[in-house]
């Protein structure tokens, strides 16, 4: 993978349009997603942006009737070309979920490495430095350290949360995917969130979705704002947020929009 | 200011308060009178023998049910073994798969099924198994019991397993983990306990069966030496003994039935309290 | 890097599906085995007797002569009999379990009722045969007689075993059903219906009378077509209380037989390749009732309350 790290753009997406039925989720949209920075996808509920999200690690198509056109390429790589089954493009591209969903049945550890259990690697010794090294990147390693084996729903809702990132890190993706990590969680929680988001870039591009403007300004290095499935502008995040080229990127930072 | 029919009003009401009780109280008094008959002319007749012991030779006192007790978890093994793995996995596709219209063929058949007679089933797998095998067997009543299973333990495996919220499929498939070991491993496991649940439910049930076994599995008096001869069950000898003429099978015949109903119950009620447990968590 | 093992995965998903599929549809199989079965073994006797057998009266083994009329009357009467008991309790029962039972009861009781669906139809049949039938018997057939004696349907001896016990014990077998799906269909009537009522100044009755169970009239009466289902194919406690005569007598206290508990009675006995014939052609009519009256029930409880109310079994 080393070779890609030196690339700074991480995900081109060219002419994206994705489909329900016959409802059109997202419209051709094209842009950049730079390597080692936050992204963060604005706009009102519906208007494409989790979409837009799950078209990146083809979860979209869980749903039936979904259908796409255009091109997304992953450092260079058509993920929808023919022979690229979904399972391989999601273990290069994590993603978090709005609601924590840990599985019940699991212990703390186990959680973690799920991901590479079910792909096949058995080797304890492996399995033991990937927990501790993605419970750390999660910044969940010092409060869980004691307690591997205990059941994942014993965690408090931030800490569960921030197990969920600890197990999509885990398989070393090389893109993260957020949607709306921390919209469930009350403030001191969400601010532990956003914290590890700014940790993580170091090291991962970061794709996030988010109702909440401050936590995009905060926390994030550059600014889509989506409207009705289309891409209305996107920018630098101080740009969005200080200078909007649109009318409608402003009245939406700003508070303004319906 | 009240209406003039208003004390006739409170006294209907009063009324069918006391009319629908005393039906409660109708409808479950045959469980309470079954399972007191049961202990009183049942239980002086349990003992270390009625275990331990085949029957013996008519006539000869003693004797036990060790045969027909042994014969039951035989005939309730090969019922899960032919109706649990078809039950589970066809509930799997229903819940996991299926398209609607495919499974609402497959849901239909299964109620059909459901509803099919005892007896009914028995005649078939006579039909089917012992002609062409030219004899009653225990293979034979084991396989008409796990026939019954399946689609009981379908149905309720399909239920349980959509009692697993989506988001728990999302986040695997999300680790690039592939569907049907996201289906397996996170899926299943998560709804394990209401699986186990069902299955047990369905054995609980096929235990009791007499008869889909009185020309398949046939009753013996001894001890089956292998699968292809005919096999003693408990419910099949209570039923030979007690239409039987004879005091003492009568007597068997009550203690045979106060275990059978105890094995029944204690299931059923085991299983009550675990699923009981199982909507706290979840709620 | 990402064309690696994808053809692995696509295979296990693949077998998997078909595998889940290929048990799925186990349940056709089963569907048409046992019809066929049921046919092929009726050959000879539909053969030999055509349309005749499910007219006729006679089941005479020494002139290898069979028909079914008897067991068919037998069926319906004696499933018919356990309706008329079991329906008014049941519905009564679901209603105190809803609307009007104190809360700290309710859960018990539908425990207790649960159980006592799970009772082995052989411990019923054995507990009716030496506890119930005496009973009856004793001290409510000779009332019954003396009250009624100018109806045809209370005339004849009573021995014990009889049509009407038959009713009764059928009656005990298919209340639970008939309760837990009757209190599920009103559990499911909106709360907006009581409380338009209740707002009328109506009493608890009332309010069950006119709100609930109007509202909820049609789900009722499809629990009650599964309970008659249900007992339609009942076998081992008829079969033990029925008194197994191969005969349809107009009265009450009369033995008699029904198709399941004469199969029950006969199969292991049977001689001639006609007598087993016309046992699977008995099977064959109990199949075809039963399953058309499942179906009629089916889709009363999916047009009322949609795919949730499902029968327990």
């Amino acid at each position: 993978m080393a070779e890609f790290q030196n690339h700074s753009v991480a995900l081109t997406v060219k002419n994206l349009s994705v489909y329900f039925g016959k409802n059109h989720a997202v419209k051709n949209v094209s842009l950049d997603i730079t390597a080692r920075a936050v992204t963060a996808i604005i706009g009102p509920s519906g208007c494409g942006k989790s979409t837009f999200l799950r078209s990146i690690n083809r979860m979209h198509e869980l749903n039936p009737d979904a259908r796409m056109e255009g091109e997304i390429k992953l450092f260079g790589k058509d993920i929808y070309s023919r022979g690229i089954e979904p399972v391989v493009v999601r273990r290069r591209v994590g993603m978090v979920f709005q609601k924590s969903n840990p599985f019940p049945t699991m212990t703390i550890a186990e959680n973690v490495t799920v991901g590479l259990r079910l792909n096949g690697v058995r080797d304890k010794k492996i399995l033991a430095e990937r927990t501790e090294k993605s419970l750390q990147m999660s910044a969940l390693w010092d409060e869980v350290k004691d307690r591997l084996n205990a059941p994942a729903v014993s965690l408090s809702g931030g800490q569960q949360q921030r197990l969920c990132i600890a197990r999509a890190l885990a398989v070393q993706p090389e893109i993260l995917l957020m949607d709306e990590p921390a919209s469930a969680l009350d403030p001191l929680a969400t601010a532990k969130i956003e914290e590890l988001i700014l940790q993580l870039k170091e090291n991962y591009t970061i794709v996030i979705v988010t109702h909440n403007m401050q936590q995009a300004a905060r926390a994030s290095d550059f600014t889509a704002f989506f409207y009705m499935g289309e891409l209305v502008e996107f920018g630098p995040t101080t740009k969005i947020f200080t200078n909007p080229a649109q009318k409608r990127t402003e009245d939406y930072v700003t508070g303004r929009f319906g | 200011m009240t209406a003039p029919n208003h004390k006739w009003r409170q006294f209907k009401d009063v009324l069918m308060q006391i009319i629908t009780f005393i039906c409660a109280v109708l409808v479950i008094a045959p469980l309470v009178l079954v399972f007191y008959h049961l202990v009183k002319l049942g239980f002086g007749s349990l003992n270390l023998d009625f275990f331990t012991h085949v029957p013996k030779a008519l006539g000869e006192k003693g004797g036990g049910m060790a045969n027909a007790i042994v014969g039951t978890f035989i005939l309730i093994g090969e019922a899960a073994i032919v109706g649990v793995p078809i039950g589970v996995l066809g509930g799997i596709y229903l819940s996991e798969y299926g398209g609607s219209k495919m499974n609402w063929g497959i849901r239909f058949a299964a109620d059909i099924l459901n509803g099919v007679p005892s007896i009914t089933w028995g005649v078939v797998v006579y039909g089917l198994m012992v002609i062409p095998m030219h004899g009653s067997s225990a293979l034979a009543g084991g396989v008409v019991l796990g026939m019954m299973m399946i689609p009981l333990v379908m149905r309720t495996s399909e239920e349980v397993l959509q009692l697993v919220p989506p988001g728990y499929r999302e986040a695997s498939l999300a680790l690039g983990i592939s569907k049907w070991r996201t289906i397996l491993q996170i899926v299943v496991r998560t709804a394990l306990k209401g699986i186990i649940t069902g299955v047990l439910l369905a054995l609980a049930r096929v235990a009791g069966e007499t008869a889909p076994l009185l020309f398949t599995a046939f009753g013996n008096l001894g001890w089956a030496h292998s699968l292809k001869e005919p096999i003693a069950a408990m419910p099949l000898l209570i039923y030979n003994y007690a239409t039987s003429p004879y005091e003492d099978w009568h007597r068997q015949a009550w203690a045979g039935a106060l275990v059978l109903l105890l094995l029944v119950l204690f299931v059923n009620i085991v299983v009550r309290v675990m699923t009981r447990d199982r909507f706290k968590n979840k709620i | 890097m990402m064309e690696q093992k994808t053809a692995g995965i696509q295979f296990g998903d693949r077998i998997f599906k078909w595998l889940t599929l290929l048990m799925a549809i186990t349940v056709f199989v089963l569907v048409g085995l046992i019809g066929y079965e049921l046919f092929v073994g009726s050959k000879p006797a539909i053969h030999k007797f055509g349309w005749h057998f499910l007219i006729s009266s006679d089941w005479d083994p020494t002139n290898d002569v069979y028909g079914a009329l008897p067991f068919i009357l037998g069926t319906l009467v004696s499933s018919f009999i356990g309706l008329i008991i079991a329906v008014p309790i049941s519905v009564a029962t679901a209603v105190y379990l809803t609307e009007l039972a104190p809360l700290w009861l309710r859960q018990p009781l539908v425990m207790f009722i649960e159980l006592l669906a799970a009772i082995p139809s052989v411990i019923l049949g054995f507990w009716g045969l030496f506890v119930m039938v005496p009973w009856l018997h004793k001290y409510l057939f000779p009332p019954l007689r003396s009250t009624f004696e100018f109806l045809p349907v209370f005339k004849g001896t009573d021995y014990g075993p009889c049509m009407l016990a038959a009713g009764i014990i059928l009656a005990i077998m298919i209340v639970p059903i008939i309760t837990s799906i009757s209190r599920e269909i009103l559990r499911s009537v909106p709360p907006i219906q009581r409380e338009a009522a209740y707002a009328l100044g109506a009493t608890r009755w009332e309010v069950t009378r006119i709100a609930v169970l109007s509202y909820a009239k049609k789900g009722i009466f499809g629990a009650v077509i599964l309970g008659l289902g249900r007992a339609l194919g009942e076998t081992m406690a008829v079969t033990m209380v029925i008194g197994n005569a191969p005969q349809f007598v107009p009265s009450l206290f009369q033995p008699g037989s029904t198709l399941a508990s004469w199969i029950a009675n006969q199969f292991t006995e049977a001689i001639g390749d006609l007598f087993y014939s016309s046992l699977f052609e008995l099977g064959l009519v109990l199949l075809g009732v039963t399953v058309l009256v499942n179906i009629l029930a089916q889709l009363m409880l999916k047009t009322f309350a949609g795919p949730s109310v499902k029968p327990q079994h």
